[in-house]
């Protein structure tokens, strides 16, 4: 039974179509029955045993992923409020996208285009990222466009750029994780954020690989490490530092990689020598003794990965300290090469390739620069409009979300696929800024605590109904296909991007077929880094995905640094795609890697005498980000069914509370409350509280906005709480 | 056209370095004009490696320190400075104007009162250079000196058990040379550690090949032109051809002093690190902050950074109140932490000790005083060094049961 075709109407109801799960940044190959059952559950997830990245395996996310599909949990016409402060109501596709339009017109009228905004997020697929830019740039003509992906990877994305000249997530396939000689895995509980990845770190480790976790907390993945650093929150720089200190001291500096592959090593050793390994004790909490084995372990082994998730880069320091960790990589020889590198874990489903193609503020497709002469010609004439026609670079999210309904912001924002009001940080304040705007505009597949807010929500299709290409962390481009189609009025997004352009004026150039809105993208991308050019729909299903950069033909390949492929293909023969970048060389001008000039310096916001301890956030096994399709999926809600406040029983024992009783966390920002959950694996010092959740157990009312100067990403992993028992 | 503040450090060791680079990463090159004169021959470098450089895990060059693109200019001694004048002679006679001056000129080591120290002159009597196998080991060429010397050394005495002849004990040990410690004070490193801490320590270096001799005083260096021995008070004379002094430090204020600056033990500043002449400060080693004059790089540290705060704009108001100083030593295995009361006389105390741990050893203790934790020591196993010392230096209580201190995290492995 090897039959996958994409849903066409009259096709029989039990064709199985291959597709992927809709939840993390792995992206799951997974088999959809449909059941023709309109009333529960439409379809039946079942194993996709080929698919490499999983090899059938899901989690509990992947198993219920149907839940969200069934018409009771979901939006299924678009809603309306007829004033401010009224009830949302149901209307007509037509009265809704009038509505709409015309709120994007009056704003743009009264206060000039940047008063309309964009705002989208790093689930969506590339062909929506690619046409939600173009709709910004080209419809709306705003500059005021950027997306949820900023609170995921800018930092590792700017680091990435710095050090070597490109960014995608992982360089190499995840399974070459499972034989490298160690891993340092950074601020990432990846057993509970995406557990199909687990396999590749046993693997490695029973084929005698080390694993270090550098985590505050003895997370359920710092519990398979052979070493866990504890550091305090907002350290991870000064650990990096310090074990780049050793590493210099040890002997263990790959002089031949460093002297002909990179460039800033002599700055970077001088910062690691103002961090002699006494210091970093001090500064992280970890011991020496702790900080000499993790060197021994990640030395000891012929090759190794330093793999970072949000834990060290969402910090007002983030691309400083992802630059610190890359560091220890060239300093070590443990990249551009076979099994070693530097990685980062993306977060959401299309985190990689929705910084790809033009939703980042500062953006144009194919990783274009948005200030580049070049660029700005080549996506102009995709686009059939004049370059000095397009928008130059907006705002980082943050940025945008805080100056909603202000004098210099934006007043009608569209939103799509987004839930700021549980996940930007300091999130009453944006919550207030969104209703301070004249008109919010919102598609989603149900109603989120952002929806409900809105004056027009727009229903849209989600991932078992719809086909769009994604490109997991592996930067591995794969196709979702459609199934069923979905229930009520339902539209999906490119559609409904297409009507409301038309309305806009623009009745040509949003196409809502995905295949040929793909041929577009893979023509704005052509030349660019993250170029999709020689990728098409029909590649996919029969690699298995294919990894960018890809171009059309392969004539430009042995001119590119960035490609590493066995064999330099002829021009006439398919470019392979390249699954392992900088085997040769790295993407910058000259091939070599750059050490990045970087010290530690605290957070923004230090534990001092009124707000004592640290908060730091992260997630739950069962929930997956602003929770708005698992909390409506029983299964997982009834597994993690609300939010918590995880601290040591000392901590615990100290403000009288026991588990399970109310406590109040406090911060600048605002206060919430939730539950502790007493546990000795948690620094004393620490508090966590996961950000699934709105209400009064809102993580995110309390967590710091304060900005990486260079990406824009919010210190969402460390700010000052106190914690105190409710009377 | 403005012209840009000019700031003279006058010192380029680790507070000074640490200024340079803090003030001047967070501005655009060329806003300020500052300026690092240093006596040592060298560019700033991380002086608390240089037991690394006696034992070769580090080669000199690899110490150097950031400075954040200051002028540093090095063997250049500053002779006098005019706080009216806001100017500043060095050794070559050049008079330099400043608008900011900012003292980090460290310690000096301290030489015992121990006849024969210095080489004869011409005339028999004694003369300025140290005698010919006697070291100090405080810079950069002092170490490197004393690696050199090490090469062709028989057998060493250390004279002094503190810190840093500890360290430099274990260093010389580890080289294979048979070394001696002789040490005034009851037990070792006395000021951080109490009695059973020194005896713990003391193992540890004997075990590492070293003898140790505590309670007692080198009273003399015996040989006329380069060293053979050191003499004890108790008239022992140890056999030797290299001697290592380290016997504590004290501020270099001599400058300071002679420009009218308030100077007591170390050169007096405030909570903004301002001196007692107007646009001058001072930072690190030299200082005396509320009375508390120490030779940690943590507490010099701190102060540098509150003083690039300051000079650099990033935030104006900054103010240094004090930090608590950690003694920490790395001697190969042996790990020592202490800080704050170690003896327990009037307070409460807890002492854990397991003989079977790790090379040597462990040695813990606890010093409270109600709920409060007022000092420690950790030797051997440093795994609560963070949990202890943010206690500490927080001010939190203590837990209900305080050994719990000594638990890290639930599971955790080293």
């Amino acid at each position: 039974m090897n039959a996958t075709t994409t849903a066409t109407p009259g096709a029989p109801v039990d064709t199985p179509v291959d597709t992927h799960c809709p939840y993390c940044s792995l992206q799951c190959g997974m088999r959809l029955r449909p059941t023709g059952d309109t009333a529960g559950l439409p379809v039946e997830i079942v194993e996709r045993p080929r698919f490499p990245v999983n090899k059938g395996a899901l989690c509990g996310k992947g198993h219920n992923a149907a839940a969200v599909l069934a018409a009771g949990v979901r939006l299924t016409t678009p809603l309306v409020r007829d004033e401010k402060g009224g009830p949302l109501r149901e209307a007509g596709w037509d009265e809704a996208l009038d509505r709409a339009a015309a709120a994007f017109t009056t704003a743009g009228v009264r206060y000039g285009r940047d008063a309309v905004g964009v705002f989208g997020g790093g689930g969506l697929t590339n062909e929506k990222a690619y046409l939600l830019g173009k709709f910004a740039r080209v419809a709306l003509r705003t500059s005021r466009i950027d997306y949820n992906g900023r609170f995921c990877m800018s930092s590792a994305a700017a680091a990435h750029k710095a050090a070597f000249g490109l960014d995608r997530g992982l360089p190499f396939p995840l399974a070459d994780v499972a034989r490298t000689g160690c891993v340092l895995l950074v601020g990432s509980n990846l057993a509970d954020t995406m557990p199909p990845a687990v396999r590749y770190l046993r693997e490695m480790q029973e084929g005698g690989g080390k694993l270090i976790v550098v985590d505050p907390r003895r997370t359920r993945t710092a519990d398979l490490a052979d070493l866990h650093l504890a550091a305090a929150p907002g350290t991870d720089l000064a650990l990096a530092l310090g074990l780049l200190h050793l590493v210099i001291a040890g002997g263990h500096v790959d002089e031949e990689f460093v002297a002909s592959r990179t460039t800033g090593y002599g700055a970077a050793r001088e910062a690691a020598m103002a961090h002699w390994p006494e210091r970093v004790e001090a500064l992280t909490g970890v011991p020496v003794a702790q900080l000499r084995r993790a060197v021994e372990l990640f030395v000891g082994a012929g090759s190794g990965m330093v793999l970072t998730a949000r834990g060290p880069e969402q910090q007002s320091k983030g691309v400083d300290t992802v630059g610190a960790w890359i560091n220890l990589c060239l300093a070590t020889g443990r990249a551009g090469r076979p099994l070693s590198g530097y990685g980062c874990l993306t977060g959401q489903g299309n985190g990689q390739g929705g910084r790809e193609h033009g939703q980042k503020a500062d953006q144009l497709p194919g990783y274009r620069s948005i200030t580049d002469p070049e660029a700005r010609q080549h996506v102009a004439a995709v686009w059939g409009v004049d370059a000095e026609d397009l928008p130059g670079p907006g705002v980082s999210a943050y940025e945008l979300l805080d100056t909603l309904g202000t004098e210099d912001g934006v007043r009608a924002l569209f939103l799509m696929g987004s839930n700021p009001v549980v996940s930007a940080p300091r999130a009453r304040h944006v919550t207030e800024r969104l209703c301070a705007l004249d008109a919010l505009v919102v598609c989603d597949v149900v109603l989120s605590e952002t929806a409900a807010l809105a004056d027009v929500v727009l229903p849209s299709a989600q991932w078992a109904e719809e086909t769009g290409t994604m490109t997991n962390l592996e930067g591995r481009v794969i196709l979702r296909q459609a199934a069923i189609r979905p229930p009520g009025q339902v539209r999906t997004d490119l559609h409904i991007m297409h009507e409301l352009a038309a309305r806009l004026g623009r009745e040509k150039g949003f196409p809502y077929d995905p295949e040929e809105v793909f041929a577009e993208l893979r023509e704005a991308s052509a030349g660019g880094q993250a170029d999709y050019s020689g990728i098409s729909y029909e590649r996919i299903r029969a690699e298995d995905g294919v990894f960018w950069p890809c171009p059309a033909t392969g004539e430009d390949h042995a001119a590119r640094p960035a490609m590493s492929a066995p064999d330099a293909p002829r021009p006439s023969i398919p470019h392979p795609g390249t699954p392992r970048l900088f085997l040769d060389a790295f993407a910058t001008p000259d091939g070599r890697a750059r050490f990045a000039d970087v010290s530690h310096r605290p957070a923004a916001e230090e534990p001092d005498a009124d707000y004592p301890l640290y908060l730091t956030t992260g997630r739950v096994l069962a929930q997956y980000q602003s929770g708005a399709q698992t909390r409506r999926t029983p299964a997982l809600n009834g597994a993690a069914p609300g939010p918590f406040v995880e601290l040591h029983p000392r901590l615990a024992d100290r403000i009288g509370v026991r588990d399970g009783e109310l406590v109040v966390v406090t911060s600048r920002r605002g206060r919430a409350s939730a539950p502790a959950k007493v546990t000795s694996t948690i620094r004393p010092d620490t508090v966590f509280m996961p950000f699934h959740w709105a209400g009064e157990g809102r993580a995110n009312t309390l967590t710091n906005p304060a900005l990486d100067p260079t990406s824009r990403m919010p210190e969402f992993k460390v700010c000052a709480v106190r914690v105190e028992k409710t009377s | 056209m403005t012209v840009r503040t000019r700031v003279a450090v006058v010192g380029a060791g680790m507070a000074a370095a640490r200024l340079a680079r803090q003030t001047l990463s967070p501005l655009l090159p060329g806003t300020l004009d500052l300026t690092l004169y240093g006596h040592e021959p060298h560019a700033p470098y991380n002086r608390a490696l240089l037991a690394g450089v006696l034992d070769g895990r580090y080669v000199p060059e690899a110490l150097a320190l950031p400075t954040g693109g200051a002028t540093v200019r090095t063997g250049t001694e500053v002779v006098a400075v005019d706080t009216g004048a806001r100017t500043l002679r060095t050794d070559l006679g050049e008079s330099v104007p400043y608008d900011t001056l900012v003292l980090a000129t460290g310690a000096n080591p301290v030489l015992p009162p121990i006849r024969g120290l210095h080489a004869t002159d011409g005339h028999g009597s004694p003369g300025r250079e140290l005698k010919d196998g006697v070291h100090a080991f405080r810079t950069l060429a002092d170490c490197v000196r004393l690696a050199e010397a090490a090469r062709h050394t028989r057998r060493a005495v250390v004279v002094g058990g503190g810190v840093l002849g500890v360290s430099a004990a274990r260093s010389l040990a580890a080289l294979g040379i048979p070394v001696e410690v002789v040490h005034q004070a009851p037990h070792l490193m006395e000021r951080h550690l109490d009695d059973e801490a020194g005896a713990t320590v003391r193992r540890a270096l004997e075990g590492m090949g070293a003898a140790v001799y505590t309670g007692n005083r080198a009273r003399a260096i015996e040989g006329d032109t380069a060293v053979t021995g050191v003499r004890l008070a108790n008239g022992h004379v140890l056999d030797c051809d290299l001697v290592v002094l380290a016997c504590g430090v004290r501020p270099r204020t001599g400058l300071a002093r002679a420009a009218g600056i308030e100077v007591r033990r170390g050169i007096v500043v405030d909570d903004t690190l301002a001196t007692s002449a107007p646009g001058v400060y001072a930072i690190g080693d030299c200082t005396e902050h509320r009375g508390a004059v120490h030779g940690l790089t943590g507490p010099g540290w701190a102060q540098a950074d509150v003083l690039a705060a300051r000079l650099s704009g990033t935030d104006p108001d900054a103010t240094y109140t004090g930090v608590h100083g950690v003694a920490r030593l790395t001697a190969g295995a042996l790990e020592v932490a202490a800080f704050g009361e170690v003896a327990d006389t009037d307070g409460d105390a807890l002492r854990l000790a397991d003989g079977t741990r790790g090379a040597y050893g462990s040695y813990k203790k606890l010093v409270m005083r109600g709920d409060r934790l007022v000092g420690a020591i950790l030797v051997g196993d440093l795994a609560a060094v963070g949990e202890l010392t943010r206690t500490y230096e927080r001010g939190e209580p203590l837990p209900s049961r305080p050994l719990d201190l000594f638990s890290p995290l639930e599971g955790a492995v080293l």
